[in-house]
């Protein structure tokens, strides 16, 4: 049914008829799309690992460094264990370390750029004083330090990169806060006697959200990267958790006989960070944010 | 700018204070005695009597001041692995195999991408440009361990040009030093190369959009003087100040890079002390690599002010 106004012309015909959803945008675009199929296979084979897998990613067997077949698809290591087996198994590890740090950062993070931001004065000077130290080095090093410092293991790799990851989220919220706060909104909020922290959690926060979920997806990937060359130099979860860091770290002395250990483990980590980067591409045009950091 | 410049290098000398410090006191705190890693299975008394003699029965600030002292003289004590030797010693053996690591990967990476962000930038939208950028993308997703492999199994295994692993010092001659080292290169390089290629093109793409470029075209010089002689210069402001940001990146790369390929530098070093608990050789890696890290920070933020005069005013 359409109105008709002799000024306007017809209203309802000029509305679109529904928004179009950000999944269905996020269809459109190629690279997004092979992203989401990507990643949406990785999750279930991570998922259901245990059933998926074609065997026992740690059973071994007197076939030793066979090249891939019909029967080991990606072939089989100096031990005899199938290959694919363990890198469906490491995903498990790469996504739960990959996100579980991007949480914690996240959440920490935001926590700091939110508070410094808003309170100014000391707790902006002590926070940004050591989110000014910790940006002088890249984040894997810190995690390196860290891992130094903790000892290796799930938990204390997690902390590490956790920690490592910290400062780019502080440093983004803080900076979006500063203009956030300044907003009426903010004004009206404190006008009508919110407290500092409503303000912070129902006014800033909803309005700073598009760069962070944008920074919080390139880090997932940055952190699974992180946990791959953890694992890979041995720093890693546990040597008897089948990760692709340490499948590439176990395969180093074999590459030059068994070219299959050295090239599928980094086959997975190298889609998986791709297929990461492209929807964190997409959802910045999305989200229209402007560039927030380059540099992994 | 003197005064820009002191302030920066007393900003640097601030930065490597606390990172001393931090570093210091963190493999303190944290569980995990020194000693208890040091003494495996000794008596009670000995490990006091060690305790005495190492000072750790003084309190925390004291211990601090001293060992402080001692870092300033260049004295970061032994190892408490097998010889004992000077950690010092460890390092200075092994930095200049990080720093030649990473002084080639920073030569290659630039020859790579200046002319790749260049040509990318110049036919923007053909297909050569199109092949930059995914090559770039690649190259930023791709571990750097993994390409560091992926290059012994094609050139080592399968080519059997170059060796897979090791190192030569370059006073061996110019050839063994590069052909143990280019593939190390190229694996800690991608990356930094790829940022690189991508911040030129963009650069070089503001850049042909101002008035001066036409100013330039419009007095009839030749395309080649107008893009290197009046673009080229002022494109490669910002991709400095990447560079000096990304730098990082390519040196903890090398740092990384190091275990693929057996080399024995400082990222080695690091590393097999976190393995073998060598408390005082952790310490002293991460205070040298850190010290690389705030030294080149500082360089670039000096390089930044002598190249854009525009700084100075501030």
């Amino acid at each position: 049914m359409s109105v008709v106004d002799p000024i306007a012309g017809t209203i309802a015909d000029d509305l679109p008829a529904r928004p179009p959803s950000a999944l269905r945008i996020m269809m459109r675009d190629r690279r997004a799309f092979f992203g989401l199929v990507y990643l949406g296979i990785l999750l279930t084979a991570a998922v259901f690992a245990p059933w998926i897998a074609p065997y026992d990613p740690n059973a071994m067997d007197y076939m030793m460094l066979e090249a891939p077949s019909w029967s080991h698809p990606l072939g089989v290591d100096d031990l005899g264990r199938d290959l694919l087996s363990r890198i469906i198994h490491g995903a498990r590890v790469s996504i739960f370390v990959g996100v579980s740090t991007v949480a914690i950062a996240g959440v920490l993070g935001v926590m700091m750029g939110i508070s410094a931001a808003f309170y100014r004065g000391w707790i902006d000077t002590v926070i940004m004083r050591y989110i000014d130290l910790q940006w002088a080095f890249p984040n894997i090093l810190i995690a390196v330090y860290l891992v130094a410092t903790f000892g290796t293991g799930l938990l204390n790799v997690i902390v590490a990169i956790s920690l490592a990851y910290l400062d780019d989220f502080a440093r983004v919220t803080r900076g979006m806060t500063l203009t956030v706060k300044e907003e009426q909104y903010v004004a009206a909020a404190r006008a009508i006697g919110c407290s500092d922290w409503r303000i912070m959690a129902r006014h800033i926060l909803p309005n700073i959200t598009a760069p962070v979920i944008v920074l919080a997806t390139v880090s997932v990937s940055n952190a699974i990267l992180a946990e791959a060359v953890l694992s890979f130099l041995g720093l890693g979860v546990s040597s008897d958790t089948p990760t692709w860091g340490l499948i590439l770290a176990e395969a180093r002395s074999f590459i030059t006989r068994a070219w299959w250990l050295g090239v599928f483990p980094g086959l997975a980590i190298m889609l998986t960070v791709l297929s990461i980067n492209f929807l964190g591409d997409s959802l910045r045009d999305l989200l229209d944010v402007r560039e927030t950091r380059d540099i992994p | 700018m003197t005064g820009y410049i002191l302030r920066r290098i007393f900003g640097a000398v601030i930065v490597m204070w606390a990172v001393a410090t931090l570093v210091f006191f963190m493999l303190r705190i944290l569980p995990g005695d020194p000693l208890a890693a040091m003494l495996f299975e000794a008596d009670p008394s000995a490990a006091e009597e060690l305790r005495i003699k190492f000072g750790l029965d003084q309190p925390m600030i004291v211990q601090y001041w001293k060992w402080f002292v001692l870092l300033l003289q260049g004295d970061m004590g032994n190892s408490i692995y097998g010889s004992r030797i000077p950690v010092s010693q460890i390092l200075i053996e092994a930095a200049p195999r990080t720093i030649s690591l990473a002084f080639l990967a920073f030569c290659v990476s630039i020859v790579i991408a200046i002319p790749a962000g260049l040509i990318s930038a110049l036919r923007r939208g053909r297909p050569i440009d199109h092949g930059v950028t995914f090559i770039a993308f690649l190259g930023l997703s791709m571990p750097d361990f993994w390409l560091g492999i992926l290059l012994i199994i094609l050139f080592a295994a399968k080519l059997g040009w170059l060796p897979a692993i090791g190192y030569e010092p370059l006073s061996a001659g110019f050839w063994p030093w590069f052909s143990h080292l280019i593939l190390p290169a190229t694996a800690a390089g991608t990356a930094f190369s790829a940022i690189i290629a991508r911040m030129v093109r963009s650069s070089m793409l503001e850049v042909l959009k101002t008035d001066y470029v036409l100013v330039a075209r419009a007095k009839g010089l030749s395309p080649w003087r107008v893009v290197m002689g009046h673009a080229f210069p002022n494109a490669l402001i910002p991709v400095i100040t990447v560079m000096g940001i990304a730098f990082g990146l390519l040196m903890a790369s090398a740092v990384v890079v190091e275990t693929v390929f057996a080399i024995k530098g400082l990222g080695r070093i690091l590393i097999e002390g976190i393995l073998n608990r060598d408390y005082p050789v952790v310490q002293g890696a991460i205070l040298v690599v850190s010290f690389i890290f705030v030294f080149v920070n500082l360089l670039v933020d000096v390089l930044y002010v002598i190249i854009d005069p525009r700084i100075r005013v501030d």
